[in-house]
């Protein structure tokens, strides 16, 4: 059926599509490959399938070339990542993920940027103990990657706690009822026994069908007025609309997304826009149909060009809203107003819900007993105490959630005892910053990013006292290459990798996640970077207007021009 | 004609005797007993004539050739890495030279049965394992100590063992040899000679005497061929640089093959061959002269007080070095053996030391002589005397070069050898200590150094040319490097077989040694089926041997089509543990007696089709 519905696409299928067409539904020879003991790898093929299982096969990159020399294959490893819609962990989860980490991986672990965990450095010999142990506490990895709908992101709000948790339930239903029905993934890592499946695809996969979806697909939903979840950043966004602190429904926003290729015009960051208002119960049969449209329309020949902004960009809004409309069988509202004000998060702790709430500062979202700071320890202890849950935040951070005030003291005791931090003794930058990962995990990073970013903060930071700026927050993010994990082209200062300890410097970016940036300077050193932020920092302590946040300031200053759009990204201007 | 006391030497009883016994003789019983009579004379030997002789008579055993025409000289060799039967080769080419008719073959390829109508039979052979014979000696040393042994009453035999030194059944299976045939009758053509590892001046000493002892026989021929000594002729036939005139090759490449975090060092190294001629075949090594630690040596001629620049004797020609160059290049410095301690007890007098060497002390002294070396000796038990370079490097070994098996095929680049070479390192007696050589390209070292080097031509160590003969390959850690020569040997070749590699190591992520190579071998076909074993991956040590058992069905099925098994590496255990391995096997998989299996290899190694090269 959902085949059949397919348009006529130009262009002959990507090879991906083959992979999975041939894959009967994301088998391929995964399991045979984690026996095989000549290598530490998988098939080519395997590894694209891999991913709709929640792990990339990776390797050490530090090592490659001195290991080539060694005739010694690369040092294959594989990053796993962890299905947690809305970030949400029970202590027992936490404790689980904080062992698998220890035992199989790198002993680190990181909060991603779609609040969910990685583990990295899992050699193939222990992939599978890896999954089922994440799977013992009720976890898993299915569809963390791949051509699927991804983590649900939610935001962790612990404000208004009724309201997330009322929030936080459809997230988790749309996850659940989102993800691949294939049982492809309980055969090969939990030991399910095989099923030759000779069913018809709508059986196996109801809604995605035997080739998924022409690329990955996002979805996140934002409580005004914190934008963390970079709603606009998401292929299908969802505002929570609250009236008088009760949820009505959700606007609807489609169509965003971060990832460009350098030199290809044709690929640019966009911003979801919004088409309309739907009422709460809603949410899972409108996502589904809009992704329905992702995987009939989406373009399945070029994989550049597949994620669903270029399909709603290609074909205009309005046709979105029409094709949705018919697919539901009923109209969708007008949106509602909403407003927001940030798109960072607020840390330490706070009341609600009877609750306390704290919210940690962890650089880069890396978990590690670094040898001064023994963070991952600190929080293996909060949670064998913590009776709450734990929450990853859009931007990497943590929070300890719904601590009762008996257990306030014992937590903030351990939160004294390790270390931990809020980050004030931080500028408001630094807390207001993200790096994705890169090297030397990243098969895809050109530039370090997490091991770099820390450093070059230090050096602005020295430029932000003289200024006088240190507690003024401004939004700063990097990304060793132009996929752009951290959400870069949201940020109002950003670097994009380009080259080792090269980058595009992008500037301009709004506070609340509500405007892409601009590119500042191309292909840029440190010093460089130094130089050319220094001035602007300083002019800008002289001459902001009262809260004029830093990314507005440079566009009426005339550093760089506003964007609009993600069509006008490339636009060539005249910079200053 | 009847002796009487009066015509003869005999007295009256003796010439009674000889009238009642001569009659009844038959001609071959006389003629017999006239050669008997005339031998006994020459070696003085006399033995009673009892019904063995009969019996040898009756077999035609006929003493008279010893007078008469050139006698056939058989030449048989037991040698696993080459040493002997090169020297074998050369023995019998000087024989033919002289017009001997010369048999020459391995010890394991000769009929035992013939060794009766043996006349003079020349052994050299090595020892191996722990005083045990090499390879291809050993069924014929099992035969010969065996009671199907025969009675070799006419028989000249000589024997040149050679051996080392620092082992403690020092030329065993030599001394095995020599003893037993003399048991059985056998004549003492020429002493034995025992040589330790620089054999090259003791070796020719024995050919020597053993040829002129061939040739007082005959004389009557030897009329002009004693001119004729045709050295330079034989010169010619062999490349221009060899063991006695090593190549000095080019350091190309040399790197650690183990990956961070190993906790092993084994490194590859690439040389250059360009303009040596040498050829090589998979399963050949390469011969290297090391170079001895500068330090330890600038240690030794300090704590000695020597003069580094003096000149001393290197060899019994006469040419000399200087003390720390002959220290250096020359002598062996870091291994202690009994002789060298007794020779050193006399060279200077150490109450100590010679209380050591007391029979009653020898656990003390094997256990002293262990992991430690010269500069141990002098400062444990320092001369009472000022004792000179030139009398203490007298009692030195020359330093023997090290053989690294080839893991470069000289069809695919014969400008180049490869080689993988394990770092020795080990504390003893409170000092790091480091291999001579391996501890050579660890440290001291770099591309553009210059080694010297020969082929070592391993004749037992051979891989079929026959892609039909399915081919089976066991070689954990170094012992894979003479596989990589062979694989890409079939590669350059193009040649497909079925072929298996069991390969082991400590972990996969660090020691898999040439990993891309096999696994591109993998996917070409050429290596058919691979199985490793890293024994500190998993919580229980695996090995290769285990891997074996695993796949004992296939394996078996491989031998029955007649497969060849290689084992290179690790002698003290592997090399053990993957025979008794194999006999487990045939005992399974082929429902044999440990007797029948064992008899199975036996045979499969007089077929060559069971070949190690194990060290
Ligand atoms: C871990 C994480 C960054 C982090 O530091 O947190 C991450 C890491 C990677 N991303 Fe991402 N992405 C992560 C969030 C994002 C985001 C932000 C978001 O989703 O809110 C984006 C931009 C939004 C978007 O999708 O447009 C993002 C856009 C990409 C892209 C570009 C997609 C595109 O449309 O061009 C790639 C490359 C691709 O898909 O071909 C990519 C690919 C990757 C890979 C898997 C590289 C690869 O494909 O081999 C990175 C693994 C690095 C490593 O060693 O762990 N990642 N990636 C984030 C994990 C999120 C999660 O838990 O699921
Ligand atoms: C046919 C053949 C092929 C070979 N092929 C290879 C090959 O391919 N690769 C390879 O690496 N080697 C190979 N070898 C071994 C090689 O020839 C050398 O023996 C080895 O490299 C050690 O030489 P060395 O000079 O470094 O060490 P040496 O200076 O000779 O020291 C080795 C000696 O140190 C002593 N010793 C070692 N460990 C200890 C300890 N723990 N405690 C006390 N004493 C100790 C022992 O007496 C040992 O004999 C081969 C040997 C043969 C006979
Ligand atoms: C693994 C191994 C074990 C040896 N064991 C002995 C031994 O027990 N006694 C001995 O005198 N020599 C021993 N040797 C030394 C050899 O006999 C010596 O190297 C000889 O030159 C080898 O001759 P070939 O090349 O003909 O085999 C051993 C050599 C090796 C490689
Ligand atoms: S942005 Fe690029 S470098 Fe960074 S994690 Fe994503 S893919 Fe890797």
């Amino acid at each position: 059926m959902a085949e059949k519905e397919f348009p006529v696409q130009h262009g002959k299928p990507s090879d991906l599509e083959r992979i999975k067409g041939d894959s009967h539904y994301l088998r391929g020879t995964i399991a045979e490959g984690l026996e095989d003991p000549i290598t530490g790898a998988l098939s080519d093929d395997d590894t694209k399938l891999l991913k709709f299982h929640g792990s990339y096969q990776q390797d050490d990159r530090d090592l490659r070339n001195e290991r080539r020399k060694q005739k010694l294959e690369p040092a294959y490893q594989f990053m796993v990542r962890v299905r947690a819609p809305g970030g949400v962990a029970t202590p027992e989860q936490w404790l689980a993920m904080d062992d698998v980490a220890r035992k199989y991986g790198d002993g680190s672990l990181k909060l991603t940027t779609r609040q969910s965990f990685q583990m990295h450095g899992v050699l193939k010999w222990n992939l599978k103990k890896n999954m089922q142990e994440i799977n013992s506490v009720l976890m898993d990895t299915l569809a963390a990657c791949g051509d699927v709908n991804r983590n649900v992101m939610c935001n962790p709000n612990p404000y208004q706690s009724e309201v997330h948790a009322e929030v936080y339930d459809w997230a988790q239903n749309l996850s659940e009822y989102l993800s691949p029905k294939t049982s492809a993934y309980h055969e090969i890592w939990l030991d399910k026994e095989k099923v030759v499946d000779s069913r018809e695809s709508e059986e196996v996969e109801p809604m995605y069908g035997s080739l998924y979806l022409p690329r990955k697909f996002k979805i996140g939903i934002a409580v005004p007025p914190s934008n963390d979840v970079d709603v606009f950043s998401q292929d299908l966004g969802f505002i929570a609309i609250l009236e008088e602190g009760e949820l009505k429904g959700f606007n609807v926003a489609v169509g965003g997304g971060m990832g460009m290729t350098h030199g290809d015009t044709n690929t640019y960051p966009q911003l979801a826009r919004v088409i309309g208002f739907i009422p709460a119960d809603k949410i899972v049969e409108v996502a589904e149909k809009v992704i329905t449209i992702q995987r009939d329309y989406g373009n399945r020949s070029d994989r550049k060009n597949a994620r669903f902004k270029y399909t709603v960009d290609a074909r205009g809004l309005d046709w979105v809203k029409q094709e949705l409309n018919e697919r539901l069988g009923w109209d969708i509202e007008e949106p509602r107003p909403y407003y927001f004000e940030h798109n960072g998060d607020r840390y330490g702790w706070v009341k609600g819900g009877g609750r306390w709430h704290l919210t940690l500062f962890i650089q880069n979202g890396r978990i590690r007993d670094f040898e001064d700071y023994q963070l991952m320890t600190g929080l293996q202890e909060i949670a064998k105490v913590h009776t709450g849950d734990f929450r990853l935040t859009p931007n990497q951070n943590l929070i300890i959630a719904n601590v009762t005030s008996q257990k306030k003291r014992k937590i903030n005791e351990l939160v004294e005892k390790f270390g931990l931090t809020e980050g004030k003794q931080h500028s408001a930058l630094r807390r207001n910053s993200m790096a994705c990962v890169a090297f030397p995990t990243c098969g895809l990073a050109m530039a370090e990013s997490e091991r770099y970013l820390p450093s070059l903060l230090d050096k602005i930071e020295s430029i932000l006292e003289e200024a006088g700026l240190r507690e003024e927050e401004i939004v700063i993010r990097m990304s060793g290459c132009p996929n752009g994990c951290s959400r870069p082209a949201l940020a109002e200062i950003a670097f994009i990798g380009k080259a080792p300890g090269k980058y595009n410097m992008y500037l301009g970016g709004g506070f609340s996640g509500g405007r892409l940036n601009k590119l500042y300077r191309e292909n840029i050193g440190e010093e460089e970077i130094l130089g050319s932020l220094r001035p602007i920092l300083f002019r800008y302590a002289e001459e902001r207007e009262e809260g004029e946040h830093f990314g507005d300031y440079v566009i009426r200053a005339g550093y760089v021009e506003e964007v609009h759009s993600g069509l006008d990204f490339h636009k060539e201007t005249n910079k200053v | 004609m009847a002796f009487k006391e009066i015509n003869s030497p005999f007295n009256q009883e003796q010439a009674e005797l000889l009238n009642r016994l001569l009659p009844t003789l038959t001609e071959a019983q006389k003629s017999w007993l006239s050669g008997y009579l005339s031998a006994s004379q020459t070696t003085g030997s006399s033995i009673p004539v009892d019904s063995d002789n009969q019996k040898a008579a009756e077999a035609g055993g006929s003493p008279q050739t010893v007078e008469t025409g050139s006698r056939e000289v058989t030449i048989l060799f037991g040698s696993e890495t080459g040493n002997g039967q090169a020297l074998a080769e050369e023995l019998a080419q000087k024989l033919e030279e002289r017009n001997f008719k010369v048999v020459l073959s391995a010890l394991d390829d000769f009929k035992p049965k013939n060794l009766k109508k043996v006349q003079d039979l020349l052994i050299v052979t090595a020892t191996h394992g722990e005083g045990d014979p090499p390879d291809n000696a050993i069924s014929f040393h099992e035969f010969l100590h065996s009671r199907k042994a025969p009675k070799l009453k006419d028989l000249r035999f000589s024997i040149l063992s050679l051996g080392d030194q620092s082992y403690e059944f020092f030329c065993q299976t030599g001394k095995d040899f020599d003893k037993r045939l003399e048991e059985l009758g056998g004549e003492r053509l020429y002493q034995r000679i025992d040589c330790d590892v620089d054999f090259d001046e003791p070796a020719a000493e024995w050919v020597e005497g053993v040829l002129s002892k061939l040739d007082e026989g005959r004389e009557a021929e030897q009329t002009n061929d004693q001119s004729a000594l045709p050295e330079e002729a034989t010169q010619t036939k062999q490349p221009t640089f060899s063991r006695k005139n090593p190549f000095k090759a080019e350091i190309l490449e040399n790197l650690t093959l183990s990956g961070r975090g190993s906790n092993k060092e084994t490194r590859h190294l690439e040389l250059s061959l360009e303009g040596s001629n040498f050829e090589f075949e998979p399963g050949d090594s390469l011969g290297i002269f090391p170079e001895n630690d500068p330090d330890l040596v600038d240690k030794l001629i300090n704590e000695m007080n020597w003069n580094p620049e003096e000149a001393v004797p290197i060899n019994k020609k006469g040419d000399t070095n200087s003390l720390r160059e002959a220290l250096l290049h020359n002598f062996e410095i870091t291994i202690l053996t009994k002789p060298l301690l007794q020779k050193a007890s006399e060279l200077y007098a150490n109450e100590q030391l010679d209380e050591l060497l007391k029979p009653e002390r020898e656990k003390e002294r094997k256990a002293y002589i262990d992991g430690r070396d010269l500069l141990d000796l002098v400062q444990d038990f320092p001369p009472y005397r000022e004792v000179p370079a030139k009398e203490f490097i007298k009692i030195l070994r020359k330093i023997p070069a090290r053989l690294y098996s080839i893991a470069s095929s000289y069809q695919a680049n014969p400008d180049e050898v490869h080689l993988t070479v394990g770092t020795v390192r080990y504390k003893a007696h409170g000092r790091d200590r480091v291999g001579v050589c391996s501890g050579q390209f660890s440290e001291r070292v770099q591309p553009g150094a210059l080694l010297p080097v020969y082929v070592h031509r391993n004749p037992n160590f051979k891989f079929p040319t026959d892609p039909e003969k399915p081919v089976i390959m066991i070689g954990p850690g170094t012992g894979v490097a003479p596989y990589r020569s062979f694989l890409e040997e079939r590669e350059e070749t193009d040649t497909k077989g079925k072929t298996w590699l069991f390969f082991g190591d400590q972990h996969f992520s660090t020691d898999f040694l040439y990993q891309v190579d096999w696994q591109k071998w993998l996917k070409e076909g050429i290596l058919s089926r691979m199985d490793v074993a890293f024994s500190r991956d998993t919580d229980e040590k695996v090995y290769v041997q285990h891997r074996m058992l695993e796949k004992s069905r296939e394996l078996y099925q491989w031998l029955e089509e007649g497969a060849n098994v290689y084992v290179c590496g690790d002698e003290k255990h592997m090399a053990k543990d993957v025979h008794d391995t194999l006999l487990t096997i045939l005992e399974q998989e082929g429902a044999m007696s440990l007797e029948e299996a064992e008899s199975y290899l036996a045979e499969m190694r007089k077929q060559k089709r069971y070949q190690r090269d194990v060290y």
